[in-house]
């Protein structure tokens, strides 16, 4: 324990440094400038803004900055870097509930309800306890790295194809759940989100599937196109539709307050500590952890809550506790980076690359061979999160101002940014062109009473799903027992198909709508 | 703008015509006049962009122009490098190659929109990156010796990762595994990373993968590696023995890096840029940054344009027996 609180000193140390800079202006007189809490604070702004403008990601801003980072000190360019990630989960939520566009899919769930509570005229609580909850996620997520990252890194390590498999399995269980209306439809649309990952090319034998022979579609459809798509413009179509300006109109008048009442926070203090824990656990595992972590905050609450009809028509724990997941687990996420120099994900593997530009290659030796750097990185997190609480909690009330943009302005403005957003993920003019597609197919979606979350999720889980599934069965020779016998793997399962019973369970009783379907009328 | 003005401007840009039709002696000295766009086919971060970075760093220095690099990603690099085909040949656009986007993508795509040799011109070979045969760290053979004996007793039980179809980790593999003459189950990853954690995690057996990524993990006792496939031992590695020294002299693999620009680019631009390049890689600081990753410099015989368009033709040759078409 001594050990940790020396750490965080050195950490905090690195993060508190002073560089003394003498400008020949001032005739020799230096001044002491934090520079390390200003690289801090530009990182959580350049984030809070890419996770605000629709569809431009973090992992395509992180690598667009990059290249800016190779001139600064190696611990310097890491806090920036990170404070871009987490610094885009905040911000990633302030679309989905102002404007129903999720910009990764860590927030999707966030605009299920978050997105219903602005309609309410609760953009302000709502954006304001997203942004308590990932600030609470954040800091016990830091604490945990300094504590026990080394300890958690064996459970990162445990986690084989079979595993993983499971988990996406049970992931796909919670996917149903997110659905208010019928359960039947849930299915059809995660199938299709399912179908829909499986373009681009196979992961055994790198032959092309489902691209018709189109070079754009060779590395799969991207997240971006499609929540763009069926999010974004499907909702702008929908809106522009009779009736839709009015209805806009209303939103805007009944905004009510800006911060959460005394009952929102007691209703949400419990829905946040869930999803924090939930999500330092699952953000470990990497490849695939962080992703499932906010929807199974969701459902965790939707299962406990003893009015799950709520859920889906602005009910604050449905923001609070997916927020916090996804906050958490972006932070434990570096668990294997910092521990084993093994990055997790796409944007840490840039984050290696920024190491390894400074001659710095990341390895389980990392924490003994770079403390500064690391114990650096990890107190600038909660710095970070501290900023970000006091960047966003004001910036609240500008963006439910934004609300009474008249909708003939806003809405060209949000197709703007979101075609900006999608073409600068890979310079792609078909990616636009696509967006535009699922677009108009969303709007038939919604029209006929699919919703578009569970199709989301199919596909994000999809590639994960079929990739462990095959290299499982690849390492078992085709065995299908391995799901079984691995301990991890069967305790997985076993909770999907009690879910899965649970689910099917009273709709054999007819008594099924208490469960899933909370139908409107 | 009034008429007087128009007149000046016209005047003006007549002489700049009148410059620019100079005999082309006089003109080619001045290139480069802008700055230069280095298309890089992969993330940036990884070991082609991180050597690309380092060496274009000094040959800007060299040539008085900025070189911007662009990453341009997606299937195996060939997205990246058929743009680069297509680019015009003034020497404004060029692109760092490397081991897969000019060699072992020609079997593995038999619809490739480019090919290395004809739709390029060679400029310079920047560094070798060598392959490590690497195994997790508790897999039972205790040499290379050993590991050949093993992998062929037991053929239908080892797993071998790799880091997704064209990858080096994966041609490299199937060139390790055709010398040895075997055909273990390949497990693919997407990328090094995750492929990395299933060899530190220990559910894959082995595993070919470049050395800049492995020597952390070696150093920290994580994983284990038989042998370099290189003809020297590494400085960064100086314990592990050269695929030579252990037994299997025919396993020899590097993911060499090199500049390539559109063909038909002048003769003199080449040359110049070569000249940069050939400064940059005799420069102590590029050397020792290069030397840190696990990099080979190549000598000085092999800078030339001439011998990196042989290293192309002859890694060609090398790989397509050994690499299966995509969807096969």
């Amino acid at each position: 324990m001594g050990d940790v609180f020396s750490n965080l000193g050195l950490g905090f140390g690195v993060v508190f440094q002073l560089v003394q800079w003498t400008p020949a202006f001032l005739g020799g007189v230096s001044i002491p400038i934090p520079v390390n809490i200003l690289l801090c604070l530009i990182g959580a702004l350049v984030g809070t803004l890419v996770g605000v403008l629709p569809g431009i990601g973090t992992i395509a801003t992180v690598a667009m900055l990059l290249p800016i980072t190779f001139g600064l000190p190696p611990v310097g360019a890491l806090i920036m870097l990170a404070g871009i990630y987490y610094g885009a989960q905040y911000g990633g939520s302030t679309t989905s509930i102002l404007v129903n566009i999720p910009g990764e899919a860590g927030s999707v769930v966030t605009a299920l309800d978050g997105f219903q509570m602005a309609k309410q005229g609760r953009a302000g609580p709502a954006l304001a306890i997203a942004a308590m909850g990932s600030f609470f996620a954040g800091c016990v997520a830091t604490v945990l790295i300094a504590v026990l990252g080394a300890p958690l890194t064996k459970l990162a390590l445990a986690f084989g194809p079979a595993e993983y498999f499971s988990l996406m399995v049970l992931g796909l269980i919670f996917a149903v759940v997110l659905a208010k209306g019928s359960v039947l439809k849930a299915i059809a649309m995660i199938v299709f989100g399912l179908l829909l990952s499986m373009v681009g090319s196979d992961i055994e034998t790198g032959a092309s599937r489902m691209a018709f022979n189109i070079p754009e579609l060779a590395d799969g459809l991207g997240f971006a196109t499609l929540a763009m798509g069926l999010f974004g413009f499907a909702e702008i179509i929908r809106n522009l539709d009779a009736g839709g300006e009015t209805d806009r109109q209303l939103v805007q008048q009944k905004v009510t307050g800006l911060m959460p009442t005394r009952k929102d926070l007691k209703d949400c203090t419990p829905a946040i500590l869930r999803g924090t824990a939930l999500g330092s656990i699952l953000g470990i595992l990497p490849g695939g952890g962080a992703v499932i972590a906010s929807f199974a905050a969701y459902t965790m609450e939707k299962k406990i809550s003893k009015n799950p009809e709520r859920f889906g028509r602005g009910a604050i724990e449905g923001v609070a506790a997916p927020e916090s997941a996804n906050n958490a687990a972006a932070q434990t996420s570096f668990i294997p980076l910092l521990t084993l120099g093994i990055p997790p994900n796409a944007v840490m593997a840039l984050m290696v690359g920024a190491m390894t530009i400074h001659g710095i290659v990341p390895g389980p030796q990392v924490m003994q061979k770079q403390p500064e750097l690391v114990w650096g990185m990890i107190a600038s997190m909660w710095v970070g999160n501290l900023m970000l609480l006091i960047i966003n909690l004001p910036l609240v009330g500008i963006w439910v101002r934004l609300l009474r943009v008249p909708y003939r302005l806003m809405f060209p403005s949000i197709v703007v940014f979101c075609a900006i957003g999608i073409y600068s993920v890979n310079n792609a003019p078909t990616d636009v062109m696509l967006a535009g597609a699922f677009g108009l197919l969303g709007y038939w979606l919604i029209k006929h009473d699919f919703e578009p979350a569970p199709l989301l999720l199919g596909m994000v889980l999809g590639p994960l799903m079929e990739e462990n599934l095959r290299r499982a069965l690849l390492i078992s020779r085709g065995d299908w027992t391995v799901f079984a016998t691995r301990p991890v793997s069967a305790v997985l399962m076993a909770i999907a198909a009690f879910l899965l019973v649970l689910a099917v369970l009273p709709s054999l009783r007819k008594k099924r709508d208490e469960v899933f379907v909370e139908s409107e009328n | 703008m009034n008429l007087h003005s128009r007149i000046l401007a016209a005047g003006a840009l007549a002489a700049l015509a009148g410059l620019s039709a100079l005999p082309a002696q006089a003109q080619s000295p001045a290139y480069p006049t802008r700055a230069i766009t280095m298309i890089v086919p992969f993330a940036a971060g990884g070991p082609t962009d991180v050597i690309s970075r380092i060496v274009t760093a000094h040959m800007a220095q060299t040539l008085g122009q900025s070189i911007i690099i662009e990453n341009v990603v997606g299937a195996g690099g060939t997205t990246a490098t058929t743009r680069a085909a297509r680019a015009t040949n003034d020497g404004y656009t060029l692109i760092t190659g490397h081991m897969g986007t000019h060699a072992a993508s020609v079997p593995l795509y038999p619809k490739l929109a480019y090919h290395p040799e004809k739709d390029f011109e060679p400029i310079a070979l920047l560094a070798g990156t060598p392959i490590l045969i690497l195994a997790k760290k508790d897999f039972a053979p205790k040499d290379l010796k050993e590991f050949a004996t093993y992998v062929k007793a037991n053929v239908d039980k080892v797993n071998a990762a790799h880091a997704g179809v064209g990858s080096v980790s994966h041609v490299s593999c199937e060139l390790l595994n055709s010398v040895l003459e075997i055909k273990p189950t390949g497990v693919p990853f997407n990328g090094t990373g995750p492929a990395m954690n299933a060899l530190v995690g220990g559910q894959v057996d082995y595993m070919c993968d470049q050395i800049v990524n492995a020597v952390p993990q070696i150093k920290g006792g994580t994983i284990k590696a038989y042998a370099i496939a290189t003809p020297e031992r590494n400085p960064s590695l100086p314990d592990v023995p050269t695929t030579k020294e252990a037994g299997l002299p025919a396993f020899q693999a590097q993911a060499w890096n090199a500049i390539f620009a559109p063909k038909g680019t002048p003769p003199e631009v080449i040359a110049k840029l070569n000249a940069a390049a050939v400064k940059a890689l005799d420069d102590e600081n590029v050397r020792k940054r290069l030397l840190d990753l696990g990099s080979v410099i190549p000598p000085t015989a092999e800078r030339t344009p001439a011998s990196l368009a042989a290293l192309v033709k002859s890694e060609i040759a090398k790989w397509t027996p050994v690499v299966k078409p995509a969807g096969n």
